[in-house]
């Protein structure tokens, strides 16, 4: 066994969650026909090792997954140039919307290309970080060197110079030829230019529009095939736990073999997650999660919503990630009080839509939306309730939907193309006030019914809030009904649905395998089916804290390692 | 310059450094016929768009009841009457499914662009538009894609790990296009910048790096760093045209940067942003900025609406009643009128500048099409196809065809065929044909 396993300890866990969970889950049978329940069903059918998973906290024997060519994503663009030039230094590009695969843009970025348009910003966006530390006036702050003169070509400080920013911005010593390379583009650039300066910076150009940089690519271990090499692994680890480029500590560490033992791994991991930059990462992985990348798309009736604007949709994405790190980071809060939390933080211009006053003038509030509020937890939150609903009103199959996906992990089928809405054609002079009317339309039709029952519910549950997020008690004067059944568990109300998400027992699940997709940039293979549980169990052990999740995985086996048969499998998703 | 090769221009005034520099594909190396300006005897460049439109038709008041060149304008065709002559209106051809789930909005879409079916955006195949830039994209971008609603999506993709983002905004469209790198083709003096010529060669130096990178990645990897690549000789590329002098054009005015518009899917909006950034694309289409445009007039799933109603055009598709005096959903038919009264804008910018004894519409061929034909069945067959401008005289226009339950591979096979690709058969399954549209052709 592997000596690292001790420091999880062994913990000891009881058999009643494991069948409480299949309990729940044979009441919501119904469901599992149509939704593809990706845990419960697995776990089901892997009785045998679910059992030996719960008995004790140890890793399974790892399997991994194929070493991956990784395209950077725009935050994690600019936290590497913030870490390497400063947070100052400008960054003026559009960069293209990110690719989401398998509902995540971490695992688009292992299968995101660079078209000529995303070229032509990364190019633009080089020249103009060029352009600022190649400045007379700031040479002095990047300079690792100085020349004999401007005007003449000095090899030794230009290679020095290449060296340095090159090593930090391909995360790995560059070798001989591609120095040379460089060195002689910086060369004929200053000759044609006549400038020492320009041509260097034309050279550092280059290395930053390079794919060396643009994408990480993961090697596999030239002594151990079944693992990372000690640079990739750097790179994976801080890029799951900072969202950035590997510091120089860690790079350090990756050469030295340090990363390669046990305690200097924890170490490192220590080091990392304790760091200001931890911050980023959750970040990323709930803007991930919670899709704030739609927001791009988004946009509102003026008329209908006068309170909602550009300034309201980035406050609202902005309240629900300071929430979710306060919950935590700083609160080290149970990820399931997510969906029943009433602290957070509002602007005044949030305050308008929520209805709720905002004494602080310019910036933000820490708060709790009142006891006697309709908001608690971040399912009531504007950046979920907007996002998912139509530009002139609220969805509940479109909200219904994302609470399925987003926080289930249940796939939700398209729907079919060639349904036939007699319900609409003939509404027998029915008037339809509110979207339940309306949606009923739909179940009656069998095609359409499968799908609806099962998104629609938990959509029902948030009607109470509008298309931008404002409660109201009624639609078209039809006083709305709130109430449902999650998967066998009745509630009456947006609060008491919000318990309902808490207590699913595919919500803690659901987090814990994304943070895993999130971390190796793929989708689980069949075969880590079994470390998946282990993680689960760990995390329920750990008190379903998303920091020791996300420490458990890095310190883990499997998230180092590479496995040649999982190539064959890659794609065979769960 | 015409007496003077461009190597040894370059070679002229770069101090003499001897690099190798890609030049662009010259017009005369295509197989083509196109048309030349009689004042400077140069070839006029043919150009080759699409435009989409979303939630497709009210088929009975968009498809002409006749076929042939004497057919009469239906209702939703009206807002075009002007172009009968330039258009080619192309109804009754099919998506094949092959059993594959229709997606809806999806399906239909790639179906036609890739021509082969696909449950999702998972594209099996560039979309044409990407093969015919390959082709001749001798410019200054490969291609240039717009969307007027605010959605940054294109339907234009090399890859499904790559689609080609779309501007939405038209100062932003401005400035890719007029700003920084662009030349005045009618500017009297040409210095070229030491600088282009310096990158350049440094981005020589990182495609160096291609061979040593494909033999570190798997065949799936390959083939996106092999993208990679061809974005950066496309850039390279890009970088040789700034150190030739542009050609002259003849009655070209440079545009000014257009005024801040509210971007979003409201009617309004999206009709003023749209006749912006169409008269932007044909300023930039004239002076030879690129050969190759994707205009995304509305997503498939149409997002458009009316200020101050709570449905969208695609969410009406659905929960519209049907009108029962006019036998159709009123309010979805008036979007599907205003998405044609847009395609009559769209002509209007690019016919409304001279170009040869024509107008720049006749060197183009503009392919426009929706993503299904009726909407709340997510209908793939009969998709609407309409062929505007003449690509310099290789296509035939001011006829209705009835495809008759054709697979639609056969507009995406002739338009490749009338661009000058040497592609026999295109498309895959069923849908895979060798069955050129003849009457298209000249």
């Amino acid at each position: 066994m592997d000596p690292r396993k001790s420091r999880f300890g062994r913990l000891n866990f009881g058999r009643q969650d494991a069948q409480s969970t299949v309990g729940y889950l044979t009441r919501a049978g119904a469901i599992a026909v149509i939704v593809i329940l990706n845990l419960a069903a697995c776990s089901a059918e892997f009785g045998t090792s679910y059992k030996a998973g719960v008995s004790a906290l140890d890793e399974p024997p790892p399997v991994g997954g194929p070493p991956l060519v990784r395209r950077l994503t725009e935050s994690q663009y600019r936290a590497t140039i913030a870490d390497i030039f400063g947070a100052d230094v400008p960054i003026v590009a559009r960069f293209g919307r990110e690719l989401r695969a398998d509902n995540m843009i971490a695992i688009g970025t292992s299968k995101a290309g660079i078209s000529p348009f995303s070229l032509e910003q990364y190019d633009n966006a080089a020249a103009g970080i060029v352009d600022f530390i190649f400045a007379p006036e700031n040479r002095a702050r990047f300079m690792v060197c100085e020349p004999v003169a401007d005007s003449a070509f000095d090899a030794q400080c230009a290679r020095t110079t290449i060296e340095h920013y090159g090593s930090k911005l391909f995360r790995r010593p560059l070798r001989e030829e591609q120095i040379a390379r460089y060195l002689e583009q910086a060369r004929r650039s200053a000759e044609l230019v006549a400038d020492y300066y320009a041509g260097l910076g034309l050279a550092l150009r280059g290395l930053l529009s390079a794919p060396e940089f643009l994408f990480r690519i993961e090697e596999v271990d030239k002594q151990n095939p079944d693992s990372l090499s000690a640079l990739s692994k750097a790179e994976r680890l801080s890029f799951f736990l900072t969202n950035s480029t590997p510091d120089d500590a860690l790079l350090a560490a990756a050469e030295s073999g340090a990363l390669n033992t046990d305690e200097g791994l924890e170490q490192q991991v220590e080091r990392l997650m304790s760091s200001s930059k931890f911050e980023q990462a959750l970040r990323a992985f709930f803007a991930d999660m919670l899709e704030f990348d739609l927001f791009e798309d988004l946009t509102k009736d003026a008329q209908l919503y006068p309170a909602f604007s550009p300034v309201v949709a980035l406050d609202a994405q902005e309240q629900t990630l300071k929430t979710i790190v306060h919950h935590l980071v700083d609160q080290q809060g149970d990820y399931r009080d997510l969906f029943t939390l009433r602290e957070t933080f509002l602007t005044r211009a949030l305050g308008i839509v929520y209805q709720l006053p905002v004494p602080t003038r310019n910036g933000w509030e820490k708060t709790a939306f009142p006891e006697d509020s309709a908001y608690a937890g971040i399912q009531s939150h504007l950046s979920f309730l907007a996002l998912h609903s139509h530009p002139g009103r609220s969805s509940p199959s479109l909200r219904g939907k994302a609470i399925r996906e987003v926080f289930l992990c249940q796939e939700v089928p398209d729907p079919p193309a060639n349904v036939v809405f007699n319900a609409l054609v003939d509404t027998g002079g029915n008037t339809m006030p509110t979207a339940r009317d309306r949606l009923h339309a739909h179940n009656s039709e069998p095609a359409c019914a499968g799908c609806h029952k099962i998104m629609d519910p938990p959509g029902y549950a948030l009607e109470n809030y509008d298309g931008v997020g404002t409660w109201r008690d009624t639609e078209n004067g039809a006083v709305i009904d709130a109430s449902g059944n999650l998967d066998g568990r009745p509630f009456s109300s947006p609060i008491e649905f919000g318990d309902a998400l808490r207590d699913h027992p595919e919500t803690g699940k659901c987090v814990a395998e994304r943070m895993y997709r999130f971390a190796v940039g793929r989708d689980i293979v069949w075969y880590e089916r079994e470390y998946m549980d282990y993680l689960i169990e760990a995390f329920k052990a750990r008190e379903y804290k998303v920091p020791s999740l996300m420490r458990d995985i890095a310190m883990s086996e499997n998230f180092f390692t590479i496995d040649s048969d999982a190539v064959r499998f890659e794609g065979a998703s769960l | 310059m015409k007496t003077l090769s461009r190597r040894r221009f370059l070679r002229g005034t770069m101090k003499g450094a001897a690099i190798g520099v890609g030049l662009p594909f010259l017009d005369s190396m295509l197989n083509d016929s196109g048309k030349a300006f009689a004042a400077t005897g140069q070839r006029i460049p043919v150009r080759f768009g699409t435009w989409i439109w979303g939630c497709g038709i009210i088929p009975e008041l968009w498809v002409p009841k006749q076929t042939g060149y004497n057919y009469s304008m239906p209702e939703h065709l009206k807002p075009v009457e002007g172009y009968r002559n330039k258009l080619a209106l192309l109804s009754g051809f099919d998506v094949k499914l092959d059993g594959v789930p229709n997606k809806p909005h999806v399906t239909g879409c790639f179906g036609l662009r890739t021509g082969i079916p696909i449950p999702d955006r998972q594209v099996r195949a560039p979309t044409f538009d990407v093969l015919i830039a390959d082709a001749i994209a001798d410019t200054r971008f490969r291609s240039v894609e717009v969307s007027t609603t605010g959605m940054q999506r294109s339907y234009s993709y090399r890859d499904a790990g790559s689609p080609n983002p779309s501007e939405v905004n038209p100062l932003a469209l401005y400035h890719r296009l007029f700003g920084e790198g662009f030349q005045d083709p009618n500017k009297a003096s040409f210095t070229p910048d030491p600088r282009y010529m310096a990158q350049q060669s440094v981005l020589s130096a990182v495609q160096e790096e291609r061979k040593a990178l494909m033999t570190k990645v798997g065949a799936a990897d390959r083939q996106r760093l092999d993208e990679y690549f061809t974005s950066l000789r496309e850039l390279e590329q890009k970088l040789a045209l700034q150190l030739q002098p542009p050609a002259p054009v003849e009655n070209f005015i440079m545009p000014t940067p257009p005024e801040a518009t509210p971007v979003d899917a409201e009617m309004a909006n999206v009709i003023e942003n749209h006749k912006i950034m169409a008269s932007l694309l044909a300023r930039a289409l004239q002076c030879n900025q690129t050969k190759v445009f994707n205009v995304l007039f509305s997503d498939t799933a149409s997002n458009l609406r009316r200020p101050g109603v709570s449905s969208t055009h695609h969410t009406l598709t659905h929960e519209e009643p049907i009108d029962r005096e006019l036998g159709y959903q009123r309010e979805v038919a008036w979007f599907a009128e205003q998405s044609m009264f847009a395609w009559r804008d769209f002509l209007d910018a690019l016919d409304s500048i001279p170009e040869g004894d024509g107008t720049l519409l006749d060197n183009c061929l503009v392919l426009a099409h929706s993503d299904c034909s009726l909407a709340h069945a997510h209908a793939v067959e009969g998709i609407p196809v309409m062929i505007a401008g003449n690509a310099g005289g290789r296509v035939k226009t001011g006829f209705h065809l009835a495809g008759n339950a054709d697979p639609i591979t056969r507009v995406g096979l002739s338009v490749q065929q009338a661009m000058g690709l040497n592609v026999e058969t295109w498309g895959g399954l069923s849908m895979a044909t060798n069955r050129t549209i003849n009457q298209l052709l000249a």
